[in-house]
């Protein structure tokens, strides 16, 4: 059992846990991801690393109440123990000194972004952040970010926060400026790594994004994390998380994305009433 | 010399036409009676030549007698001083090509039921000889040597379980959050409860094993950093886990599965239990299930429980050339798994939403011997057709996972990914490592699995004492 040491609720929605995980934490490296299980019951899940302290033995995961998984976690409490933490899994980011590294954090994303600016950051690297969220209430790390970033530039669809539309937006004009930009990572949702990636390509910007297919064992066992990239087909789990962006096929990523759509609804709702009763 | 008795005891089996409905075990094992009936049809013969089939080297002959005799415990010690797993061993062994193939009365076309024996006399322990009694046999002086081994499928559970034997310190290290590798994400319940499964784990664990579940080794320590810190030695036993897949168009679909992964969602996840279980399969009205192996036939087999109204097999050869055990081809055919042999797919077709709707397939025909000295199926050209499905599950065959090999210094792998060992000893190139079963031949059997690791642990023994 691995124990969650520190629980902190970011936004609504959206959760911090800081595991008891010695040995993950020993060797956990920008970009890899671990699979989580709850209980005898639960579904083997994905989430990427957001923070880990080899010297405390802990490992820190956020993750977005989607269905009934990760509902289900947000439940537990400090102090609780989940039956399974499997990591460091996937290949680290690729880090080096790069020049001018762009890095985007869209929702969620704003947590796994963070140790890979870190680990860039220290490579010698000026990192020009760029984080979007829906609106000022769902923004969370913008001092984490902050700290690891050259600047830092928020945005919100709405306006509430910072300047108003997509991440995109500043990205497009980041490429236009005329500075060097020597690369660039998007991770969060799938279609705000698509959009990043047709944003980037017209100008040649190395381009690379952390995918998060669905995956059963997370070690390269199944295939069902299969994503094609430039024309192939590779295993997210340990051929990723992180693909060449220009490379991806979105549509099929899309696709595939949505495979138990109905079964997750039907788990969510499932849950929503014994939960309820 | 008294008469011989050709009539084999058969094994009753739930009726095809319910057991296509539930994951219930589908052959329900001899009552005592139906097992003394059989076990009174051996002759004893001098020259034991169904223990030279055995790949674990049972008893064979002793424990038969003993269940002649009606000493239960007796038959039990015989069996488990030899196979750690003779629950798993009686269901899932292919003794018609090993120690029944051997068995004198094979000739007569009348072996005697050895597996049907062996599942015997481990059901009847677990029904007979409550936990606390079935104390574990006494632990030997500890060599004060520390062995890993990295997997607990059926090849590091046996190595394990005969190191820890012969007093060693062993640790299993295993990837997943269950021990038992193929046997509880492989193979199904209706084959081999997995009750059954975790009993016989329970049982290595008892000689005195540690099972390190989450433990995927070169992601967490590296075999070099396990060699480093204090292990003497290290057995590799991580199996072929690393689905094959056709690579033609329209694989990438929704609705194609590797059989790694629809098995592992319902037999290691228990998918068939969603809700109840979170992990979710989707189950299809119309199943292609490529390939011909025991995998294709469980996968099939699967589909059809959870719902399917048609279960096909695509086989590019025709039917005696299908790779699985012939019994489970029967119960197949049985449950109504319709083969279609000679075929092959030439793609997948997907609608607007990216599902599969159709397995376009070539009709085969077989030309000369190829390398495996089966004929080599051939295209007929121009016989393309489409057999309309919504869900294909791919069952080609594994590699092995190149996870180790790839963090590892100096292990010798083929290019089929399999690492180099000595056939007899196991013993790779790389100073204290040996490895075995699938890791080594590519995807085989559990019992050359379990013999591979029987070997590689004589010989480990043999190295620590020096």
């Amino acid at each position: 059992m691995y124990k969650i040491l520190e629980r902190e609720d970011l936004v609504p929605g959206i959760h911090l846990f800081k595991m008891a995980a010695p040995a993950v934490a020993a060797k956990a490296q920008a970009g890899q991801f671990v699979v989580v299980r709850i209980d005898e019951r639960g579904e083997r899940i994905p989430l990427t690393i957001a923070d880990w302290d080899k010297d405390e033995g802990t490992v820190t995961i956020v993750f977005m109440e989607v269905g009934a998984t990760t509902a289900r976690l947000a439940l537990l409490e400090k102090g609780d123990a989940i039956a399974d933490f499997v990591g460091p899994l996937g290949v680290p980011a690729e880090i080096d000194n790069y020049g001018t590294v762009v890095c985007v954090a869209g929702g969620v994303g704003a947590a796994p972004v963070a140790p890979v600016a870190r680990a860039l950051k220290d490579a010698g690297n000026k990192i020009i952040t760029i984080l979007g969220a829906r609106s000022q209430d769902l923004l969370f790390w913008e001092d984490v970010l902050k700290g690891v970033s050259d600047r830092l530039i928020v945005t919100t669809d709405d306006g509430s926060y910072g300047r108003k539309g997509v991440v995109t937006g500043p990205l497009k004009e980041l490429l236009e400026s005329g500075d060097k930009i020597d690369r660039v990572v998007a991770i969060g949702p799938v279609v705000m790594m698509k959009f990043c990636s047709l944003t980037t390509a017209p100008f040649g910007v190395k381009t690379i994004v952390s995918l998060n297919p669905i995956m059963v064992d997370g070690t390269g066992m199944c295939g069902c994390c299969r994503v094609s990239v430039d024309g192939e087909t590779k295993f997210a789990c340990v051929d990723g998380p992180d693909f060449d962006g220009h490379k991806v096929d979105w549509e099929l990523l899309a696709a595939r994305q949505r495979i138990y759509i109905d079964e997750e609804k039907c788990a969510y709702e499932e849950w929503r009433k014994s939960h309820a009763a | 010399m008294a008469k011989l008795n050709l009539n084999r005891v058969e094994m009753p089996r739930q009726d095809p036409r319910k057991r296509g409905k539930n994951f219930n075990e589908v052959a329900l094992g001899y009552s005592p009676e139906q097992a003394q009936e059989e076990a009174g049809r051996c002759i004893q013969c001098k020259k034991r030549n169904c223990v030279a089939g055995c790949p674990v080297e049972v008893d064979i002959p002793d424990f038969i007698q003993a269940i002649r005799d009606g000493d239960m415990p007796e038959a039990v010690r015989i069996l488990k001083s030899k196979n750690a797993l003779p629950g798993i061993c009686g269901r899932v062994c292919p003794q018609e090509s090993q120690c029944e193939e051997t068995c004198t009365l094979a000739k007569k076309e009348a072996p005697i039921a050895i597996g049907r024996l062996e599942r015997f006399v481990a059901d009847w322990e677990r029904g007979n000889v409550p936990q606390a009694a079935s104390s574990p046999p006494a632990r030997p002086r500890p060599s004060g040597k520390k062995v890993a081994v990295v997997g607990s499928g059926p090849a590091g559970l046996t190595a394990a379980a005969d190191l820890a034997r012969l007093g060693h310190g062993v640790t299993i290290f295993e990837a997943l959050h269950v021990a038992g590798g193929v046997l509880m994400y492989g193979i199904p319940e209706f084959r081999l409860p997995k009750e059954i499964v975790q009993a016989e784990v329970e049982f290595v664990a008892s000689l005195g094993a540690r099972i390190e579940l989450d433990s995927v080794v070169g992601k967490l320590a590296t075999l070099d950093e396990i060699l480093a810190n204090g292990y003497d030695a290290v057995f590799l036993g991580t199996g072929a886990g690393l689905p094959m897949f056709l690579n033609i168009n329209g694989e990438n679909l929704n609705g194609i599965y590797s059989a790694n992964e629809f098995l592992t969602r319902v037999n290691l996840m228990k998918a068939y239990k969603f809700p109840e279980y979170d992990t979710p399969v989707k189950v299809g009205k119309k199943v292609a299930v490529v390939g011909g192996g025991n995998v294709a036939m469980d996968s099939a087999r699967c589909a059809l429980r959870l719902g399917a109204d048609d279960v096909y097999i695509i086989y590019r050869r025709s039917e005696v050339e299908l790779p699985a055990r012939r019994e489970e081809v029967e119960n197949a055919q049985e449950e109504g798994i319709q083969f279609k042999l000679l075929t092959n797919p030439k793609q997948f077709l997907g609608n607007e939403q990216n599902w599969v709707v159709g397995a376009e397939c070539y009709e085969m025909e077989l030309g000369e011997p190829d390398d495996s000295g089966r004929r080599r199926p051939v295209v007929k050209k121009g016989s393309e057709f489409v057999i309309d499905v919504d869900e294909v599950i791919v069952a080609l065959g594994t590699r092995p996972n190149p996870l180790i090999a790839s963090t590892t210094v100096g292990l010798e792998t083929t290019k089929y990914g399999t690492v180099v060992a000595d056939e007899e000893t196991g013993k790779t190139v790389k100073d204290k490592v040996w490895a075995g079963g699938d890791i080594v031949t590519g995807s085989t059997t559990v019992i050359s699995a379990m013999g591979a690791g029987k070997r590689a642990a004589a010989s480990i023994d043999e190295y620590l004492r020096g």
